[in-house]
């Protein structure tokens, strides 16, 4: 009894555990190539869940998700290309408001369009009751879903960045900016790709736990405040190990249940976060040498 | 001794006294409620505003300090203290007049601690708290605390919507007037509406008088040295930690006060005061003020807390001020008195020329 128990906690922490790899991923992406935390990262997540209930309502189920990924897509280079793509040497503070005032002005407009109602996608396959047994433990075939995707994009964005002469662009701007600058790399192009990129995975993210979490205007703050802490565990600009701290710290939440009550679930991500950020700022698997570097 | 560094303060002074007599004479004196709880949120923001502006620090957590003076003084207020009379600490401390019997709303008596003993504790928990809190964090630079110190703001407010202690969802109602002095006390009583609009702006006009001097000392100095440079004013022997934390402590307890005041003025305090939304609402009003301009921030965050509260801004309240903060911070990072409608045109054309030129 106490093994299925502990298994199924870790089943619901391994689910949650990828979102918030998936929103970490997207800080990190962005950060890489612009040196910005990007404070309106899970406002892509919500739009991505919003816009295909919606679609929903005049297309089958895998066209509304492909049509609210493309539009989170365009939303992410607009934001990009009206409010960062123009500024010259903005100061860190300058970009942390103006991102915050971002996160806000999409929330406002979320809520003007959709209300406060609580919407969510169907189930991909079967329903809300629907359960296949592995060994002891229930698993809804939604969590597979989640797990697969988000599995899928980790292994797209790894050939993208790896193999694909864009990714590889990508990469240089990372580096060092101005030499990839001085190799011919179109800098800023690279910089709205970036947040081309991190809206699409963060609103197929969202489309896909849209069945299990719900979706609602407000979420964004929240998921925006866990994946930063995943990304920091990890170390910023390290996609691969948002993954493992991603699961890392899904799955303490998903423990902590068990201790202490539901209502200071979220205080758990932000006490990790506040650690972490005094003890060893450069993440679990991070450099502290490299940390010193970085402009931040 | 009158200088032309009083003359702010004067005119200041004079702009309180001449609102009052025109809402009186307008009829309008409803207004002055409004204008009061406007008075408590400048409070807040003048610290904030010498913690960014000056010492270049970054607080998105705020609210998290207002909410911990206004709690902390509703808790302690309101907490009936009755059933526990016959132990000796408690009797000792009726005796010492800490604690004293009240009326309560319904015709009973109640035994609660004095307003001013829990504005103290409230004051003295700050201090504890933003000491704790500040160490640490202010170690930390650019993204990193703008993340830390929005975590501490979203702990204080989830911690605030858990606790069954905190009135949850509700909040914490039925607050006691704060009686300053016999015959002048802080309460949302419609009779003493024109005593508690001096008594908020009093308070202000007191931290506008003991910032301003701050600033212009040797300590405003270091703090300015802080934000422009920090290794190099390390470099001259100013002690950045030390400063950087004690001008977080002085925000936060402006903030803990501001909380205090204006709980009471309200007669209760609900968690949406602790919310991230308000921590970025002060941060805004900040940055519309020009950062580093104490009378920039206190003549924005009047007025923009003054439509606000009268709901000049409806559903849209939210929206405008993240529309305000992303407008300031794209075309004028130094403060809306500073706009600078030329220099931006010059730098537009500058650019269209540019790629024409690369073209």
């Amino acid at each position: 009894m106490f093994i299925e128990l502990f298994l199924q906690y870790l089943v619901a922490g391994l689910t949650y555990g990828t979102i918030y790899a998936i929103v970490g991923i997207g800080f990190n992406i962005i950060y890489n190539t612009t040196g910005i935390i990007n404070f309106a990262q899970g406002e892509f997540v919500m739009l991505g869940g919003m816009t295909a209930v919606t679609l929903y309502g005049f297309m089958p189920l895998p066209a509304a998700i492909l049509g609210a990924v493309l539009i989170t897509m365009v939303i992410g280079a607009l934001i990009e290309i009206t409010f960062i793509r123009w500024l010259v040497k903005p100061t860190v503070v300058r970009m942390i408001i103006i991102t915050i005032g971002i996160s806000i002005l999409v929330r406002e407009a979320a809520l003007c369009l959709w209300g406060e109602g609580v919407r969510s996608l169907p189930y991909f396959s079967g329903n809300e009751i629907t359960a296949l047994a592995i060994g002891e433990v229930r698993v809804s075939p939604q969590v597979l879903w989640t797990l697969g995707v988000c599995t899928v994009i980790v292994i797209l964005l790894n050939i993208f960045f790896r193999f694909t002469m864009l990714g590889r662009e990508m990469r240089a701007c990372a580096a060092n900016r101005d030499a990839a600058a001085l190799c011919g790399i179109p800098t800023k192009n690279m910089v709205t790709l970036s947040f081309i990129l991190s809206a699409g995975i963060g609103a197929l993210a969202g489309c896909v736990v849209s069945p299990i979490t719900y979706t609602q205007y407000n979420i964004g703050t929240g998921l925006a405040i866990k994946g930063f802490t995943v990304a920091i565990l990890g170390g910023l600009g390290n996609s691969m190990a948002a993954v493992a701290a991603g699961f890392i710290l899904g799955i303490l939440e998903s423990f902590s249940i068990w201790v202490m009550p539901t209502a200071y679930k979220d205080a758990i991500a932000i006490s990790i976060l506040l650690v972490i950020l005094f003890v060893r700022p450069s993440g679990l698997f991070g450099n502290r040498e490299m940390l010193r570097l970085k402009e931040f | 001794m009158l200088s032309a560094r009083h003359l702010p303060i004067l005119a200041f002074i004079a702009v309180v006294i001449g609102v009052q007599f025109l809402a009186q004479l307008t009829g309008k004196e409803f207004f002055l409620t409004q204008l009061t709880m406007t008075a408590y949120y400048s409070l807040v923001i003048v610290g904030l505003c010498v913690l960014m502006g000056f010492a270049g620090q970054i607080s998105l957590g705020h609210a998290g300090f207002f909410a911990i003076g206004g709690y902390t003084s509703a808790v302690l207020t309101t907490l009936d203290l009755m059933p526990q009379r016959e132990r000796t600490f408690i009797a000792l401390l009726v005796k010492l007049k800490v604690i004293g019997v009240r009326p309560d709303l319904y015709g009973g008596t109640v035994l609660t601690i004095h307003p001013w003993i829990a504005c103290l504790i409230a004051i003295l928990l700050t201090i504890v708290i933003a000491y704790a809190i500040g160490i640490p964090v202010l170690r930390l630079k650019g993204h990193y605390l703008a993340m830390a110190t929005l975590g501490f703001g979203t702990i204080i407010y989830s911690i605030v919507l858990g606790t069954q202690r905190f009135g949850a969802a509700d909040g914490i109602s039925n607050v006691p007037p704060f009686q300053l002095l016999p015959g002048l006390s802080v309460s949302g009583a419609s009779g003493a509406r024109i005593q508690n609009y001096y008594v908020a702006w009093g308070l202000v006009v007191v931290a506008m008088v003991l910032l301003g001097n701050l600033i212009d000392s040797r300590v405003g100095r270091a703090l300015r040295s802080i934000h422009s440079a920090e290794d190099a004013a390390s470099a001259m022997g100013v002690d950045t930690a030390r400063y950087k934390l004690n001008a977080f402590i002085l925000s936060s307890v402006l903030a803990a006060i501001a909380g205090v005041f204006l709980t009471h003025f309200n007669g209760s305090i609900g968690p949406s005061q602790a919310s991230i939304m308000k921590s970025v609402r002060y941060v805004a009003i900040v940055a519309v003020g020009g950062m580093a301009s104490l009378w920039g921030t206190l003549l924005m965050g009047s007025i923009l807390n003054f439509l606000s509260l009268r709901g000049y801004f409806g559903i849209f309240d939210d929206a405008v001020f993240g529309g305000i903060l992303i407008l300031i911070m794209l075309f004028s990072p130094e403060g809306i008195l500073r706009f600078n409608l030329i220099g931006i045109a010059k730098q537009f054309l500058h650019r269209v020329q540019g790629s024409k030129d690369a073209a």
